[in-house]
């Protein structure tokens, strides 16, 4: 199958390895993977600051550069969130009717990792192996805008070498919540303490989920902690072997 | 033809607006460990009990989906259902007053009270009156209102404000309960412990002296039947129904939203209300009293419908779904946000996510504006109303709602200058991939533990409590470049 | 302009504002009606383990044996024992000790003094465990049912239903010209101290 890869701008600037990973994911598993070079950001972080305005551009943009592709990937929960949730409600809010109902249906092609392995692909077992203690966060848009279930679980299950430990309260937010992490940082570092404490307390060296922003808020608390458990995106966990 | 913007609630009246911003008010209560351990094992306490209920029923979907269906086919015809409620109140010798705003239903209820001549009320807990401050209005006119419900009585004998819509005193614990009792209930006794049981029945011993003398009651109502003029309460304590019952006059505050049309839109709600609130199948208790009934109950009774705002948050397409809340406090309960915080910190009765939400629709986003900002838009309070109301969807728009107000302002702020530009970069890939070379120079910092540990501000604010994460030597589309090149 | 003529304008230019959304019809496919008939065995036994789980006593009585059921659940108590006017005929327990009064509008301080209360309900709904009043003389005014700290409660098996959905129009009759109220044991409160009686019919 060809598949085009949206890898998101976090992913892009900050989180190549997920990329990568991806990349390698679905190259083992025999499929083409393409990557539009003109992608850039799915405006997720300016429809939820209230800059649907701004993100009108970003949502003509993202239409226009993955239109032609008719399987669409993102490592990331929330951006395939947004992408499936709000482009065609920023585009009505603009009164472009004719861009909303080519946003449904970019949106309609466009997986989050777990689905498109499990849905799509119609795989469980990826062949991976990674020899590690492992707990999993589910990310709350994973969790209930896609409600991807336990497809990462059932993936990770079939992982070889792999101790997968349950993390308590795992439904709950991480506080990371885009800008809510700024604009209230006192109550989101609350948040990500609790986060924090259930994950150490599994005991696992590593902390994966499928969204790089929460990752990048899980990992930032633990990495100034000096905790010794550091954060893994689950698409580099399925590449490994 | 002009949009119809609504009248918001007033300014200088009632609680809907806080002192502080959300962020400041919050700053105080985080760092308060007791109140961080009641909330946090209140709010524990009941997700596991709704859960449990909610479970029991295997058809929680379709009753909320009825309940959502319900509210919005009320809300598309409420002039009408609100005339029928009034024919029928009337019919049965009740008297139905319209109060446009917070002053002119405390004045009504006010003067209604001075008719009887009473100096002294009992009160039903209700979230209308809390929000107009009916207890401060009566006071100012020399009149004493008892709360009767026992957090409520709390919060009023602590001189305190409510902290949650259905456990108003949801930041005490037992031992401050205690405390509070023991200084501010004449007569109790010395040797009060701080059992559950023991609190309980020394409220109720203060209460009920004050139940059996009471001449005026004062209440609000969960629910209000057009077609047949009945209103209903539901409560715990019982406390409720003696007011309801035993005084000569009830005088009954009503927002606008709570009509549902017929009888059987009860069988939705008194199955949705119960489990979602108190996570019970039933509540308790259940009053419910149509106009007057000779020699049973009170003899006369007002009913006094409330706009304060509400038609303001009606006249908005999506923020309209608001007013189909049906104050079970549900989404309170399985907010992480809300757990943190408490209730105070979000100034207005109506706290956690769906008052985020109703608060700046009821007053105008400007005055409370930094509520819709208060969340991480996690998605739990969507998954657990009964109603099926998308906060999250709605925190987005009121977000929107808010920055366009700003626009309009002459000197853009910081952020909205960050976001145009990031929208401009982002918006042509190789402005994006500029940039992408532009942010590497951050990999200067941090080289020594891979991660970042200041930024300037107000990327401070993230530096504070967590690394940033340093910039890699080589973003993926340069690998992709370098190891495909550049193939498409 | 009045503040109903106002607010009631208010409204119309607020979903005209909105754009007119339609009433949407409303689902009801939720359970209507549970899996049993009213008064079915599986009823009473789901309705009793409910009200012993808020503390309730229940006991079982044969149709002509409330009488007798009815004394059991008084045996401790010792003061007046309030009735409605319509207390049905072979309720009340000649043998027992306590003073009946028959309620003819007695004030908050008179049952004050009374030690309980005997009436019959209107409906109960199994699942919930709850027990409607509604004012019928059978039950009388609300408020002899609030006062007094013990209430025994004579529930016909007939008036046993399954769900919320079946028992509202059970109460709702009466709504229309009496008030009525919806009630439930309740162990942690002191003053309702429950007695249920359900009463087999026939
Ligand atoms: S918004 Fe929904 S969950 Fe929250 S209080 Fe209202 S009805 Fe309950």
């Amino acid at each position: 199958m060809r598949i085009a890869l949206f890898l998101t701008c976090l992913g892009d600037a900050v989180q190549p390895e997920v990329g990568r990973a991806t990349v390698t994911l679905l190259e083992r598993l025999g499929h083409e993977v393409v990557f539009p070079a003109d992608q850039t950001c799915c405006g997720q972080m300016h429809v939820n600051t209230g800059y649907q305005r701004e993100a009108v551009p970003l949502v003509r943009h993202h239409v226009e550069t993955f239109e032609p592709y008719d399987v669409i990937v993102a490592p990331s929960g929330s951006c395939v969130g947004c992408v499936r949730h709000q482009h065609a409600m920023v585009a009505r809010g603009a009164h472009d009717d004719r861009l909303a109902e080519r946003a449904d249906a970019v949106a309609a092609r466009t997986y989050e990792l777990s689905e498109l392995l499990v849905d799509v692909l119609g795989v469980e077992d990826v062949g991976a192996y990674y020899p590690h203690r492992v707990t999993y966060h589910p990310t709350c848009h994973s969790l209930r805008m896609l409600r991807v279930g336990d497809k990462p679980l059932r993936l990770l299950r079939h992982v070889r070498g792999m101790t997968l430990v349950e993390l308590p309260e795992a439904d709950q937010c991480c506080g990371f919540g885009g800008t809510f992490a700024l604009k209230n940082a006192d109550t989101s570092t609350a948040m990500l303490a609790d986060k924090m404490r259930n994950v150490l307390s599994t005991g696992a060296e590593v902390a994966a989920a499928g969204d790089a922003s929460c990752l990048m808020h899980i990992g930032g608390g633990l990495s100034r902690l000096r905790s010794g458990t550091r954060t893994i995106h689950l698409a580099e966990i399925l590449a490994s072997t | 033809m002009t949009t119809f913007l609504g009248v918001p609630a007033p300014r200088g009246v009632g609680h809907l607006r806080g002192e502080h911003s959300f962020p400041d008010a919050a700053r105080g209560a985080l760092a308060d460990s007791q109140l961080r351990r009641n909330l946090g094992h209140a709010t524990h306490t009941i997700r596991g009990k709704r859960a449990s209920v909610v479970g029991e029923l295997d058809d929680w979907e379709q009753l909320r989906l009825a309940g959502s269906a319900l509210k919005a086919a009320t809300m598309a015809r409420l002039d009408e259902h609100l005339e029928r409620l009034e024919r029928e109140v009337t019919a049965r010798g009740g008297t139905v007053h319209w109060a446009r705003d917070a002053n002119e239903a405390n004045a009504i209820v006010t003067r209604l009270v001075q008719e009887t001549g009473e100096t002294e009320v009992v009160k039903v807990k209700s979230m209308a009156t809390q929000e107009i401050g009916l207890n401060e209005a009566l006071e100012t006119a020399g009149i004493e209102a008892h709360e009767t419900d026992l957090a409520e009585l709390i919060v009023q004998l602590g001189g305190d404000l409510p902290s949650h819509i259905l456990v108003p005193a949801i930041h005490r614990n037992r031992a401050e309960i205690r405390e509070i009792f023991l200084r501010e209930m004449p007569g109790v006794d010395p040797e009060l412990t701080a059992e559950p049981r023991r609190l309980a029945m020394a409220a109720r011993a203060h209460l009920r002296e004050r139940f059996l003398r009471a001449k005026v009651a004062i209440s609000g109502a969960n629910f209000a039947v057009a077609d047949t003029g009945t209103l209903l309460v539901v409560e715990s304590e019982g406390n409720g129904r003696m007011c309801l019952t035993l005084p000569e006059t009830l005088i009954t505050v009503m927002g606008i939203e709570k009509v549902v049309p017929t009888w059987q839109d009860l069988e939705v709600f008194l199955q949705l209300l119960p489990r979602s609130s108190t996570g019970e199948r039933m509540n308790p208790y259940t009053s419910a009293w149509t106009g007057v009934t000779p020699g049973d109950g009170p003899q006369t009774f007002h009913l006094v419908l409330l706009d304060n705002g509400r038609t303001a948050a009606l006249a908005d397409e999506l923020g309209r779904s608001a007013l189909h809340c049906i104050k079970c406090s549900a989404c309170l309960n399985v907010c992480p946000v809300y757990e943190r915080t408490g209730g105070h910190a979000y100034g207005s009765v109506y706290p956690g996510p769906i008052g985020a939400v109703l608060s700046p629709q009821l007053t105008g986003v400007e005055d409370n504006a930094s509520l819709p900002y208060a969340s991480t838009l996690c998605g739990a309070c969507f998954d657990a109303c009964p109603v099926r109301i998308d906060i999250p969807s709605l925190l987005v728009k009121l977000r929107a709602r808010h920055v366009d107000e700003q626009r309009a302002r002459t000197v853009p702020s910081a952020e909205a200058i960050a976001m145009a530009a990031a929208s401009w970069v982002m918006s042509s890939p190789a402005r994006f991939a500029a940039a992408e070379k532009v942010s590497r120079a951050g990999r200067l910092l941090g080289r020594r533990t891979g991660g970042i540990a200041a930024l300037p501000p107000p990327l401070s604010a993230w530096t504070a409590s967590r690394d940033a994460p340093r910039p890699p030597a080589e973003t993926f589309r340069e690998w992709w470049a370098r190891e495909r090149g550049g193939a498409s | 302009m009045t503040a109903r003529e106002e607010v009631l304008g208010r409204i119309r230019a607020a979903n005209a504002a909105a754009g007119h959304p339609p009433p949407p019809d409303v689902p009801r496919d939720y359970h209507r009606t549970g899996s049993h008939p009213a008064g079915a065995p599986e009823l009473l036994a789901l309705l009793r383990d409910r009200l012993v789980d808020y503390k309730a006593t229940v006991l079982d009585a044969a149709a002509d044996g409330v009488a007798e059921a009815v004394q059991i659940a008084l045996t401790e108590v010792t003061g007046p024992v309030v009735v409605p006017p319509g207390l049905p005929a072979g309720w009340w327990p000649d043998g027992l000790a306590a003073t009946r009064v028959t309620d003819d509008g007695l004030s908050p301080a008179d049952l004050d003094a009374t030690a309980a209360v005997l009436t019959g309900c209107a409906a109960a709904c199994a699942v919930t465990g709850t027990i409607a009043l509604d004012g019928s003389p059978d039950q009388g005014r609300r408020a002899i049912t609030l006062v007094p700290d013990v209430h025994v409660c004579v529930v016909r098996a007939e008036q046993v239903v399954e769900t919320v959905p079946e028992s509202s129009p059970r109460w709702i009759r009466r709504a229309r010209s009496r008030s009525s109220a919806d009630r439930r044991p309740r162990a942690t409160s002191s003053w309702s101290g429950w007695r249920a009686c359900t009463a087999r019919a026939r």
